[in-house]
């Protein structure tokens, strides 16, 4: 039996990017909430929330660009560069973000607020660069012998802007939902408004990029039925779970915030990542460099996919399993003397 | 000098790999140290050692969150400023920095949180489980990291192929690469003692307050310890290591020691003033024939000097002979510091008592950190004109991204690290100057367990303004 290693590794490598956008998306999101809590307490508690996980989530973002550089190096030689300025601005935000979780511990009278905003600024900055990457990627990169060829801000365009409003609004939604989950009292209920604000500009944003992701490239509006003018339904049935599931989600969200509920806004908000996450990716497959590399011109020799994969096999059951274990240890409300339970 | 792509993204990735190498130096060390405590703690319950684990701890806390973020940096700038090395070296050692990714960083950060905040969610065994996977964590990725610049240094277990693509044709010969072990064990061993040179200064620095601070004093003594084993072992390891350069990078060689011409009976210079431009030394003082007895073992060897390599072939010979001597001289004077504080524990009332070895300590605890720094740039400087030795040169690997561009990252690395780590290492020096007895702010334990510091460590933030 011959595996198809690069269909294995694209596939993947798509739930690792995944796993980051749902986990670090929902500590993300508590940065960008922080200016809206009322007081120090309150973003301590936040913070909290997350603190002894965060690091495990963003080891999803290392896995994902460590993976693209082993299994699709040409993919990724050629989306660094054209993305640089965005990638560079995510890796700022993200070292501000980063050592806040530590240093507002540490600063006194003038250190902590200072790492307070940083925290936050760093969050949103990460977030809203992540959006301009993944608009820019999606709107499709220019290459030459398979090298970026473009220019330096190809990436900046109405759309780009546009998914990166969008995500930041939604991991606002994962942050919220998750604080709905994991903390009790004024903050739950606060948290539980945030939801309900943030729901509603991802259920507008959503749409928004929706319709405007079938306008960027022929490609993206044929694999959705629409071509030339003219619309093919057979082409769009086998898709329309995709929207469906993120319908679904936005129900589930409104559903548990309407009655009260603790788990499902968070599960709720999940399932409409997912189902942006799916249809984004149905609409540029096989491509792994929108619109002229699928992820088969870009791999690495199968020798090369064959030794990782026979690494992965062993070892991604035990991260999936200890970090299972690390988030039920950590389980439960977060209550105001969390940091010494 | 030109200022284009190319030397800006060099510029760029030594800086923000020098920053972060100082990290890794320390919580590899570090969190070995931490292990030792609390396995000394939970064996003998003597409460020196768990102040001394509680209290190092935060200090770990601290590096470790910084050695994060700005390795986070150096798994994208791969990319970002070294696209074409980046293709051409994945298929070889594409698995190496992926398996360092699942092997290690995945370990690492989850067990430090549990580390850092489980004190009452798990016992103590767990607890100490959790502070080994995280030592054992740093140490695989030392393990993955250094085996993929050893075969940057020298190349095995791969061909090239019609096309110019690199294939792996033996993976145990790319992964233990010829240089690989004593790379390791030179890295393993300088992190070890950059730690307890640290660890060192911040116990001498006690002691100078307060002779009879008994963690201080344990603290202390552990690591003269350490590093009156580890720097002279690191002498024979890096000996070892001199000599294979001779073998695989005699070019670089050439460079370290300031060798121009072929001959037998090498000199050895003690300073010197390597001149590229004018081929040959400006100025040099010199000890007849030790060099090539140094260097290969034998005062009548034969070693090629820089002539005999094309100028286009030359490594810069000024650096790397002057890093070079900067991490050895550190090197001798912690071998010094060793012996010295060893003698005081053997003879006498102890070092705690010795004020001149004391401040002498003090002196020495970022040595480790300088000689570091120091010893990569002799390697990668003195890799130069390649990136993958003998396969690919630098000024090949860049990636098509503008001027404009590298100039403002940059600029901008270089602020937010400046502001950072500045701010981290002040934080770091306030809790060293607090000392292991500084009273603990948060909460009084309830069932004899520590307590975990987290936020309630944590000053009250103004509620104005805030
Ligand atoms: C000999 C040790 C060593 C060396 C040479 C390097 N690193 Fe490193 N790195 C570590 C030892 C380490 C570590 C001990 O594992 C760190 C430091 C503190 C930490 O959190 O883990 C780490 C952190 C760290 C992280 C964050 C991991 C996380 O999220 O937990 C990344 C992505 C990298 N490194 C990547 C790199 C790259 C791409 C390097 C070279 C080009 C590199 N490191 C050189
Ligand atoms: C952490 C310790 C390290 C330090 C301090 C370090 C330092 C440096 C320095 C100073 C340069 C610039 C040399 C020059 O341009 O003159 C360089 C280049 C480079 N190094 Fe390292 N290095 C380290 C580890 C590594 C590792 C582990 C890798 C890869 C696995 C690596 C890959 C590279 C690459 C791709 C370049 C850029 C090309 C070049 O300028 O040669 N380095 N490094
Ligand atoms: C005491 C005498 C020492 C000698 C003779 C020595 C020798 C060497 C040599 C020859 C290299 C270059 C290897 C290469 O380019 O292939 C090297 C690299 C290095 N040295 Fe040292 N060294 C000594 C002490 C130290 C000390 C005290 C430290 C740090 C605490 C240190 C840290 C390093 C590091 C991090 C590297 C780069 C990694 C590597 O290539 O192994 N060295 N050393």
């Amino acid at each position: 039996m011959t595996l198809d290693l690069p269909l294995i590794w694209a596939v993947l490598l798509a739930i690792a990017v995944l796993m980051y956008v749902m986990l670090d998306g929902f500590d993300l999101g508590i940065g960008i909430l922080f200016p809206f809590a009322r007081t120090p307490t309150e973003r301590d508690l936040m913070m909290n929330t997350v603190a002894p996980i965060w690091d495990g989530n963003e080891t999803w973002l290392v896995l994902g660009g460590g993976g693209l550089f082993a299994a699709f190096p040409y993919a990724y030689a050629a989306l660094l560069p054209a993305l640089y300025v965005p990638i560079i601005l995510m890796l700022l935000g993200l070292i501000l973000r980063g050592v806040a979780f530590e240093f507002r511990l540490h600063g006194r009278t003038r250190g902590k607020p200072f790492w307070t905003v940083a925290f936050s600024a760093g969050s949103l900055i990460a977030t809203l660069a992540q959006g301009l990457v993944l608009g820019g990627f999606v709107q499709g990169v220019t290459l030459k012998d398979r090298a970026f060829a473009g220019g330096g801000f190809d990436w900046l365009t109405p759309y780009s802007v546009l998914v990166a409003a969008g995500l930041a609004a939604g991991y606002a939604l994962l942050g919220a939902t998750w604080l709905v989950w994991r903390t009790e009292h004024e903050l739950h209920g606060r948290a539980r408004r945030w939801a309900w604000i943030a729901g509603a500009k991802v259920a507008v944003l959503l749409a928004a990029v929706s319709l405007a992701t079938l306008f960027v490239h022929p490609r993206i509006a044929a694999r959705w039925g629409f071509e030339g003018g003219a619309f093919d339904l057979a082409r769009l049935a086998p898709l329309l779970p995709v929207p469906a599931l993120g319908a679904a989600g936005l129900v589930l969200l409104a559903v548990g915030l309407v009655r009260r509920a603790h788990f499902l806004p968070f599960a709720g908000a999940l399932v409409v990542f997912l189902s942006g996450y799916l249809g984004l990716g149905l609409s540029f497959f096989p491509a792994i460099v929108p619109y002229s590399m699928t992820f088969r011109q870009a791999a690495n020799p199968d020798n090369t996919l064959a030794l990782l994969l026979a690494g992965a096999a062993v070892l991604l059951p035990a991260i999936i399993g200890y970090s299972v274990w690390v988030y039920w240890l950590f389980r439960g409300k977060v209550g105001a003397d969390a940091g010494y339970h | 000098m030109d200022f284009d792509a190319l030397l800006l993204s060099r510029l760029q990735f030594a800086f923000t790999i020098a920053f972060h190498i100082i990290f890794p130096s320390f919580t590899i060390g570090l969190a070995s140290f931490l292990a030792v405590l609390e396995g000394l703690w939970q064996a003998t319950g003597n409460a020196a050692f768990q102040r001394l684990y509680l209290f190092w701890i935060k200090i770990f806390a601290i590096s470790f969150g910084m050695g994060v973020v700005s390795g986070v940096v150096m798994s994208y700038e791969i990319g970002t400023n070294w696209s074409v090395y980046a293709v051409k070296a994945s298929p070889v050692i594409g698995p190496l920095l992926a398996f360092e990714v699942l092997a290690a960083f995945f370990l690492e950060a989850s067990f430090l949180g549990v580390m850092l905040f489980g004190w009452r969610k798990v016992g103590p065994k767990l607890h100490f489980a959790a502070t080994v996977l995280v030592a054992l964590g740093t140490l695989t990725s030392a393990f993955w990291i250094v085996s993929a610049n050893s075969w940057m240094q020298h190349p095995s277990g791969f061909a090239q192929l019609a096309d110019g693509t690199l294939r792996a044709t033996s993976w145990m010969a790319v992964i233990f690469s010829p240089t690989f072990p004593t790379r390791l064990e030179h890295m393993v061993l300088a992190a070890y003692l950059t730690t307890a040179l640290s660890v060192g200064a911040a116990s001498a620095w006690r002691l100078l307050k307060d002779a009879e601070e008994t963690e201080s004093c344990i603290a202390l003594k552990m690591a003269i310890g350490m590093f009156a084993i580890a720097a002279p072992l690191q002498l024979l390891v890096g000996d070892a290591s001199g000599k294979q350069v001779l073998h695989v990078q005699p070019a670089k060689l050439a460079a370290i020691e300031a060798f121009w011409e072929t001959r037998t009976e090498q000199p050895f210079h003690i300073v010197a003033w390597p001149d590229r431009a004018a081929v040959g030394n400006r100025f040099e003082v010199s000890i007849p024939r030790l060099g090539s007895w140094i260097t290969a073992g034998d005062a009548k060897a034969e070693i090629k000097g820089l002539k005999a390599f094309a100028p286009q072939d030359r490594p810069p010979v000024f650096i790397v002979f002057w890093a070079f001597r900067v991490m050895v001289g550190l090197g001798v004077a912690m071998i010094g510091l060793g012996l010295w504080g060893a003698w005081l524990c053997w003879r006498g009332p102890g070092p705690q008592h010795a004020r001149w070895f004391l401040r002498a300590s003090v002196a020495m605890g970022p040595a480790g950190f300088v000689a570091v720094v120091a010893g990569w740039v002799v390697a990668e400087v003195g890799r130069q004109p390649y990136v993958i030795y003998g396969v690919l040169r630098t000024a090949d690997a860049v990636s098509p991204v503008s001027r404009g561009q590298v100039s403002v990252s940059l600029v901008a690395f270089m602020v937010i690290y400046a502001v950072v780590f500045s701010v981290g290492a002040l934080y770091i020096l306030r809790l060293i100057a607090a000392g292991p007895l500084a009273p603990h702010t948060e909460a009084p334990m309830g069932d004899g367990r520590p307590p975990g510091y987290a936020l309630a460590a944590a000053p009250p933030e103004p509620e104005a303004g805030a």
